[in-house]
Formats: C-alpha cells, sequence, structure tokens
C-alpha cells in the first residue's frame, strides 16, 4: 500500500476531525460568546461580531459594585456550602447503616431515597413553602439550606451507597477485631479511604445547589437575600431594549466560571460521580 | 492461653445450614488447622469463633467462659485475613498501633510493644511506610504484627497464604511454624485448603466436610488411619489410591486404598497389573500412571528416576501393613 | 485480653441470640439512619402531603391555616343551570392546563429523544482513540456545568432578534431570510427552548452512554472486524443491544427529569402560552395568581405522573436495590 493514495481513509480521518471540532464549537461558542459580549460597552454590545473586538472591564466593574450581586454572590456560596456539608454529613452515616448492616427494610428504604430524588419539586413546593413560613426563616438563606436537602441528601446518600458497598470487607473486620465501633470504622477507616467519592459527591450536590433556582425564588423576597441564579434572572429593565444584556454576562461570566474551572479540575471524578449515581447532579 | 470448646455448633444463612453441628476441643497452645474443599465452612467456622458471624446454635467455650454473644475484640483473639486488610492510609506503626490506641493505651507501651513486634518480624525499617510501598509478602508480615500486638490468646488466619507465590508461600509457612514455636502458649487456629500447609505446620488437623466434621487428629494420624476415603483422598500427596471392584474383592473390601508410595512394582506376579499410561520425573522421586480399570489411573511413587515406558505392562503389589480397607459407605474396615 | 473481666454472658444454651456485635451494629444503623429519615420526612414527605391536601382545599396564598376543605372541586365540579345544562368546571376541563400537559409532554420526549440521538453520536467519537479526546471530553462538560439560568440568558441573547449572532448567523449563511423573534413568537417560542435544553443535556447523555460503551469489551469487535462485520452493521448489531441497559436507564432518568423542567422555560420564554409547562404554570398559580388550591391540585397530578412513571420505570426494568445497580 506504500505510495498509495488513500482516499477514503483520508476522507474519513477529515470527516471524524470534522466532527470533532463541530462538538467542541457548539459546545464552548455560548460561553465564548457570553465572555466576548461581557467585555462590550456601549454601542459595541450592539454589534455582532464574532471575535474580540473591545476589552472593558466595566461590567464587571459595575456588576461587583453596584447593587447587591456580590451580596448574592456570597449567599450562593453559603447556601451550596452549607447544604453539602450537612448532606455529606447526614448521608455518611446513613450510608454505612445502607451499604453495610443488614436489616430488614433496607430494599425499600432504599426505593423510598431513589423516589424521593425523582420528586418533581413543584410538587412539594406548596407543603414545603408552609414549613418554611412556619419555622420563620421565609427570606432567609436558611430556607434554602433546608430545601435543598430534599435533592442533595437523597444523591449523597445514594451514591455514597454505591461508594462504600465497594469497600472491603476484610478492612471492616480489621477493625471490628481490633475493637473499632461503626463510629470509628466511619470516621478513622471508612472517610480516609472514601475522600475522592466525598469529595466527587460533594462537588455535584454543590453545583446542584448553586444552581437551583424555584426554591431560590419562591422561598426569598428580597434583593440582599436572593442567590445568584434568581439575581441573574431578574436582572431586566422594564422593556426589551433596556436589558442589560452587558451586564447579565458578566454576572452570568462570574458564577460559571469557578463552576468550569472545578468541572475541568476533576472531570474523571466528576465523570465517575455522575455514571456510579446515574442521578443528574 | 486458652482453650477453645465447639459444642454442637450450627450456623445458618436463611434457609442454608453451613455448619451443621461441630463439636471440637481445641487444647490450649495448640495449632489447629481446618482443612477442606471449598464451600465445606471452614472459613464460616473460624469467623464463628472470631466472633464475626454470629452463632444460630449450640457453644463456643473460652477457657470455661459462654463467648456466644462476645463481641470480637473482647475475646482476646487476633486475625489474619487472606488479602492482608491493611488499611492502607495508616502506616505501617499506626496499622500495628490501631486497635492498642482504640483501648487509649498508654503511648510509650504502644510504642514497646510494636517495636518489639516489628523486631521479631523484621519489619522494624518498614515502620514508616504505607502499606502499598511494600511487598505482598511483608504486608503479610505487617498483618501478623499487627495481630501479635495485640497480644492475643488465640491467633487466628484465614487462609493467610494464599495471595502469595509460591516461593515466598513456603517461607511465609516457615515463618509462621516458628512464631507458634515462640509463642507456645498462644492458641492458633488456621484456615487453609492446601493439604501441605495443613501437614507441615498443624499439631493437629480438623478436616471439614459439608460443614461437618470428617476426622480430627495430629497429621500422621490422619495419614496413616483416616476414618473415611474422604480424609483418605484428601490427605497425602499424591493422592492415595483407590482401587475397587473386582481388584478389592480379595481384601475382604469394597475399596482399597492404597498410597502411592506404598506400591511396588515388580516385573511378574504382582497383586495386580496395569499398562504404563504415563511417567512423570521430579528428580527425587518420580510417579508412574498405569491403567488397571480403575476411575482413576493408579499412581506408583517410586525414589529417583523411573525406567518404566508408556504402554509397557507392569505388576504392582501394595505393602500389606500399609492397605487401607473401604467398606461400600466409605468407613474403613479394621 | 481482657475476657477475664467480664462475666460470661447469660444465655440460654441451644438458642440463637444476637451477639453484642450485632447488636452494636444494629444499634448503631438505627441511629445513623434516624438524622436522614427524620431530614427526608420534614423536607419531602410532610411537604408533598401538605401539598396534596391543600389540593383539596380552599387555601390561598394569605389563608393556609384556616383553609376549608372542599373536596375534589378543585379538580372537577359542576352545577347545572337553570336551563339544565351542566357546566363543568375545575382543573380537569382547563385548557390551559391540557395545553401545560400537552407542552410538557412534547418537550420531553422531543428534548430526550434529540438528546439521546446526539449524546449516542458524542458517546461513540469519545469511544474512540484520537488525539485531543481529553479535549472534547472537557468541552463537553462545559454546558452541563453552567447554571441553567445563566445558559438561558446566554442563549436568549443568541437568540435575540435584533442583536442576536444567530440571527445574523442565519442570515450571512443564507438560511434565513429575515430575522426571527425566536424566543418571543409563539411558532419558535418551543424550539428555542428545546435547543438550549438540548445542547445543555446532551453531554450528561453522552456520559452515561460512553460509560456503556467502555463495558463493552473490544474483543468483540475485533472478532467482528476478522469476520468482516461492516462497521454499520457492528453498530446495530453489537454496540446498540450491549448499550441499550445503560442507553435505557439515561433515557428514563432524563425523561422524569425533563417532566418536572421549570426553570429554562421560566426565564427563556416567559409567559409565552406556547412553552408553558406544568410546573411553570402551577408554580404561577401558586405563587402569582393568588390561586393556591388550584396550584397544588396541578403540582399534585404532576406528582402522580411523574410517580407513575417512576413505579412503571423500577417495575420494568426491575433494578436491584439491595445488591447494587451498577
Amino acid at each position: 500500500m506504500v505510495g498509495t493514495f488513500d482516499l477514503w481513509g483520508l476522507t474519513k480521518t477529515v470527516l471524524f476531525y470534522a466532527l470533532v471540532v463541530f462538538i467542541v464549537v457548539v459546545s464552548v461558542f455560548p460561553f465564548y460568546y457570553a465572555i466576548l459580549t461581557s467585555f462590550k460597552t456601549g454601542t459595541d454590545l450592539f454589534r455582532v461580531t464574532y471575535w474580540p473586538t473591545s476589552f472593558s472591564w466595566e461590567n464587571y466593574l459595575s456588576v461587583l459594585s453596584q447593587g447587591s450581586f456580590p451580596r448574592n454572590l456570597w449567599n450562593s456560596i453559603f447556601v451550596a456550602s452549607v447544604t453539602v456539608i450537612l448532606a455529606l454529613f447526614i448521608a455518611i452515616t446513613a450510608a454505612f447503616a445502607l451499604s453495610r448492616v443488614r436489616f430488614r427494610g433496607r430494599g425499600l428504604l432504599l426505593m423510598t431515597i431513589l423516589g424521593i430524588s425523582m420528586f418533581p419539586q413543584i410538587a412539594v413546593l406548596a407543603g414545603l413553602f408552609e414549613v418554611v413560613r412556619f419555622l420563620g426563616i421565609y427570606n432567609t438563606p436558611w430556607a434554602l439550606i433546608f430545601s435543598y436537602t430534599i435533592f442533595t441528601l437523597p444523591f449523597t446518600v445514594w451514591v455514597l451507597t454505591t461508594f462504600m458497598r465497594d469497600l472491603p470487607i476484610e478492612i471492616e473486620e480489621a477493625a471490628i477485631v481490633d475493637g473499632a465501633t461503626p463510629w470509628v470504622i466511619i470516621t478513622r477507616v471508612f472517610m480516609p479511604l472514601m475522600w475522592p467519592a466525598l469529595v466527587t459527591t460533594g462537588l455535584l450536590a454543590f453545583i446542584a445547589a448553586w444552581n437551583e433556582f424555584l426554591f431560590a425564588l419562591t422561598f426569598t423576597s428580597s434583593n440582599l437575600t436572593r442567590t445568584v441564579p434568581v439575581a441573574i434572572a431578574l436582572l431586566s429593565g422594564g422593556s426589551q431594549y433596556e436589558i442589560p444584556w452587558g451586564i447579565i454576562m458578566a454576572a452570568s461570566v462570574i458564577v460559571t466560571v469557578p463552576l468550569v474551572v472545578l468541572v475541568l479540575i476533576f472531570q474523571r471524578k466528576i465523570v465517575s460521580g455522575l455514571t456510579a449515581g446515574g442521578v443528574k447532579g | 492461653m486458652a482453650n477453645i470448646q465447639l459444642k454442637n455448633l450450627r450456623k445458618s444463612f436463611g434457609v442454608v445450614e453451613v455448619i451443621k453441628g461441630v463439636d471440637l476441643d481445641i487444647r490450649s497452645g495448640e495449632f489447629m488447622v481446618f482443612v477442606g474443599p471449598s464451600g465445606c465452612g471452614k472459613s464460616t467456622l473460624l469467623r464463628l469463633i472470631a466472633g464475626l458471624e454470629d452463632i444460630t446454635s449450640g457453644e463456643l467455650v473460652f477457657d470455661g467462659v459462654l463467648v456466644n454473644g462476645l463481641a470480637p475484640s473482647k475475646r482476646g483473639i487476633a486475625m489474619v485475613f487472606q488479602s492482608y486488610a491493611l488499611y492502607p492510609h495508616m502506616t505501617v506503626y499506626d496499622n500495628m498501633a490501631f486497635g492498642l490506641t482504640l483501648e487509649k493505651g498508654n503511648k510509650d507501651d504502644i510504642r514497646k510493644r510494636v517495636e518489639r513486634a516489628a523486631d521479631m518480624l523484621q519489619i522494624r525499617q518498614y515502620l514508616d511506610r504505607l502499606p502499598k510501598q511494600l511487598s505482598g509478602g511483608q504486608r503479610q508480615r505487617v498483618a501478623i504484627g499487627r495481630a501479635i500486638v495485640r497480644d492475643p490468646k488465640v491467633f487466628l488466619f484465614d487462609e493467610p497464604l494464599s495471595n502469595l507465590d509460591a516461593a515466598l508461600r513456603v517461607a511465609t509457612r516457615i515463618e509462621i511454624a516458628k512464631l507458634h514455636e515462640s509463642m507456645h502458649n498462644v492458641t492458633m487456629v488456621y484456615v487453609t485448603h492446601d493439604q501441605v500447609e495443613a501437614m507441615t505446620l498443624a499439631d493437629r488437623i480438623c478436616v471439614l466436610r459439608d460443614g461437618i466434621i470428617e476426622q480430627v487428629g495430629t497429621p500422621m494420624e490422619l495419614y496413616e488411619r483416616p476414618d473415611s476415603m474422604f480424609v483418605a483422598g484428601f490427605i497425602g500427596s499424591p493422592k492415595m489410591n483407590f482401587i475397587g471392584g473386582s481388584h478389592a474383592e480379595p481384601f475382604g473390601a469394597s475399596t482399597v486404598g492404597i498410597r502411592g508410595e506404598h506400591l511396588v512394582i515388580k516385573p511378574s506376579d504382582g497383586v495386580w497389573s496395569g499398562q504404563v499410561i504415563h511417567t512423570e520425573n521430579l528428580g527425587a522421586d518420580s510417579y508412574v500412571y498405569l491403567e488397571m480399570g480403575t476411575e482413576e489411573p493408579v499412581v506408583v511413587r517410586l525414589d529417583g528416576k523411573s525406567e518404566y515406558r508408556s504402554g509397557e505392562t507392569v505388576h504392582i503389589s501394595p505393602m500389606e501393613d500399609k492397605i487401607h480397607r473401604f467398606d461400600a459407605a466409605g468407613r474403613p474396615i479394621r | 485480653m481482657t475476657t477475664e473481666a467480664i462475666a460470661p454472658p447469660v444465655v440460654v444454651p441451644g438458642r440463637a441470640i444476637k451477639s453484642e456485635l450485632m447488636r452494636q451494629r444494629a444499634r448503631a444503623a438505627r441511629w445513623f439512619l434516624v438524622p436522614m429519615m427524620i431530614a427526608l420526612a420534614v423536607v419531602a414527605g410532610w411537604p408533598l402531603l401538605r401539598s396534596i391536601w391543600f389540593s383539596f382545599t380552599d387555601a390561598s396564598l394569605t389563608n393556609l391555616v384556616g383553609a376549608n376543605f372542599v373536596g375534589f372541586n378543585n379538580y372537577l365540579r359542576w352545577t347545572t343551570l337553570a336551563s339544565g345544562r351542566t357546566v363543568f368546571q375545575g382543573l380537569l376541563v382547563d385548557p390551559a392546563w391540557w395545553n401545560a400537559v400537552w407542552n410538557t409532554l412534547r418537550f420531553a420526549v422531543t428534548s430526550v429523544f434529540f438528546e439521546a440521538l446526539f449524546g449516542m453520536a458524542v458517546a461513540l467519537v469519545l469511544n474512540a482513540e484520537f488525539k485531543g479526546r481529553g479535549i472534547v471530553r472537557a468541552a463537553i462538560l462545559i454546558p452541563w456545568a453552567i447554571p441553567t439560568v445563566v445558559s438561558a440568558k446566554m442563549w436568549s441573547w443568541m437568540l435575540n432578534d435584533q442583536f442576536g449572532i444567530l440571527n445574523d448567523l442565519g442570515m450571512r449563511l443564507g438560511l434565513l431570510s429575515q430575522k426571527v423573534a425566536w424566543t418571543a413568537s409563539p411558532e419558535t417560542a418551543m424550539t428555542a427552548v428545546l435547543v438550549v435544553d438540548i445542547w445543555k443535556t446532551t453531554p450528561f447523555m453522552a456520559l452515561l452512554i460512553l460509560a456503556g460503551l467502555q463495558m463493552i469489551p473490544k474483543d468483540i469487535y475485533e472478532a467482528a472486524e476478522i469476520d468482516g462485520v461492516h462497521p454499520v452493521k457492528q453498530f446495530f448489531k453489537i454496540t446498540l443491544p450491549l448499550v441499550r441497559p445503560a442507553l435505557m436507564v439515561a433515557i428514563i432518568f432524563r425523561l422524569l427529569d425533563a417532566m418536572r423542567i421549570f426553570d429554562l422555560i421560566y426565564v427563556l420564554t416567559p409567559n409565552s402560552v406556547a412553552t408553558k409547562t406544568m410546573s411553570v404554570l402551577a408554580r404561577e398559580n401558586l405563587f402569582d395568581f393568588d390561586k393556591f388550591a388550584y396550584g397544588s391540585a396541578q403540582a399534585t397530578l404532576l406528582f402522580l405522573i411523574i410517580a407513575g412513571m417512576t413505579i412503571l420505570y423500577i417495575w420494568l426494568g426491575k433494578v436491584r436495590f439491595d445488591g447494587g445497580d451498577r
């Protein structure tokens, strides 16, 4: 075959890489375009360009200095972090019981947990609204931390249970012979072995809480208590021409960049976590 | 010092009975080996003694004290697992000290005990390493060290050599034998499926089959006076020849058992005759396989090199005092 | 070691008893599960029951406690007029509700269909070995990582009727004769929503399918290669049947997820009748129109639909819950 021009092979390769380029461009372009827009100001904003033409931090400065956006950012960080810590803390002990102890009704319990993760949030919205008001946490971050448990907890329990089930039984038995109680087994034997799983699960739960919109929209009512997704959704003027696109894009980039960086760093772990849980994070 | 009594011990998983009434007296300071084919319940029996499984019925007595319900850590036992079961995130030192730190012992005392055990096993230079930085043999030593540090009255081994390669297995076997000599008042219970390990290590062997004890005795008792065809076939290598049918009738038995090393090949008028189908020269000795109408070929073990060729017809005679006669149920006729 | 110090436990010989170890583990398991069960009861169980209860009352946003039981009135009620004509009212005869049901189903089925199709394509590409595979995998994770609200905003800017880059691109390439108000016009609003959702969720689908693809042993393909099986036939005869379990799980999960879509539609096409789904409609009634009980009834019906689908899935899929479903 040396010297022959393999036309079909070449065509195939070219087509394949064309498809690859297409996939990458489609995936990345909206984010790229948002970044592009966020650096435009004034009339530049309304001139369609495909490449960077102007570069100005003005939108970023105004979104971070005016209004409640910094506060919203802090709310998002606080709510998502506390939600994840609480969910992991409750889930890791529950996962131990569900994966390591034989008891009656375990299958039913796991099925219930999976069922709750399928819950449409709207179905509990009315009842949660009442509970939130009863607890006096309406329009505070705690309303969100409380209500986000409905999706972070089943997810973390489910994923940690699958991870924990795969830990070798003999290590646990060695610890039992050494006199370790279940609590000691979890904290001093399993936790150090599970930190990759904890990071993955925690990260996925964090992203879910960070992105949540329905509860955040419903259980907060003032600019100062909103989280970033709600703030961005409500950043608008009276008519279409008053929509501050530059500022919205700057805000969008600010909330997205940390997530994208985290996702790229923990790429492999996230992929394994997603497929282990089989649940959208 | 601990002697262990098992009284009509039973264990069921759901409707499946795995241990079907075991009575056994393990003497203080003895090295007892549980041996049997896979699925015979030997590991389950060990885990019952360890307390890792609940006893369904019967009594487990340590030094006269009923321990059926006692937690493993309170039984004065230590266990070495097949997969070593070291804590991967802890150094060798922490692995060995973990049990003692949980008991909130004195720090200096713990260090002394760990170092003494490490010296015994020559792993002192590895104390700061993680298990993944050690070879398989070194890991197994750490696992044994972790057990020694607990200063147990009973030492339990669950197939500790089966993850090691052949050469290392022999070396570690000798280590364990030496360990037993140096800790002569510690009772050791050892599970294996390998009859060579059983023969070389045990003071007494307990042969299990389908959750029932077939026979308990010293290695030589089992070798010389097996209580059943099962034990006779399980203990000893090469496997004992079972010669049945018309060949056995002159001996007044349904089956005659004779070990390869107790058969003599004669040029003519032996008790039986057969055709050589294969020979194996192992150097120090050799095996000659004969076809003579039995279920499996008959093996004759010869000292030195075999001169017999395939296809040759030879005559063999058993040594009169080494014959085992079995009835139709597989029980010995004595 | 310490056995001497312990008094012999009292047991009836020959009777099965729970050992100290098993009792300790059972006790620990109970305590370990209590926080989770309380949390789930307070945050899911109780609110669900209350929502269902509200759907049988005349509750309003300002008067939750004093709500009266009205039976099935929110779902269906009828009055016979003096003329003898019977007038039906309530959720089950509400055209707005059935429009939302239709929108939701249309959205869920279409989006999941295209996500599965494109997800399969992306997964097949990622399953091939080529230079830069890591970059592609990183790139497709970006849409997944972007918050839904943010992607809705990004796309609504790109889809903008006057200054949107997609209209510009379409005109330049000659695909569009005039600029289109994608999100505002009723004919195109659903398409816009579908495009964004497919863009955002295809990566998730692709990763799940990829995990399934990677479990297929390579030597099957080598054997097929030696037998001279055409690559297209390989795909339909080997890849598709073997990846089907993973694909089905992914499709069902996505379908259940798509049925409850809210944020994308709320942000991308606010107030558009053409895209209003069950969740959007229910929230509107609950909190914007002060028809709390009526909204609860809608939420309850949506819950029943999704619960029914879930039960069907578990029953058909025979998911194993005790052993592990990997």
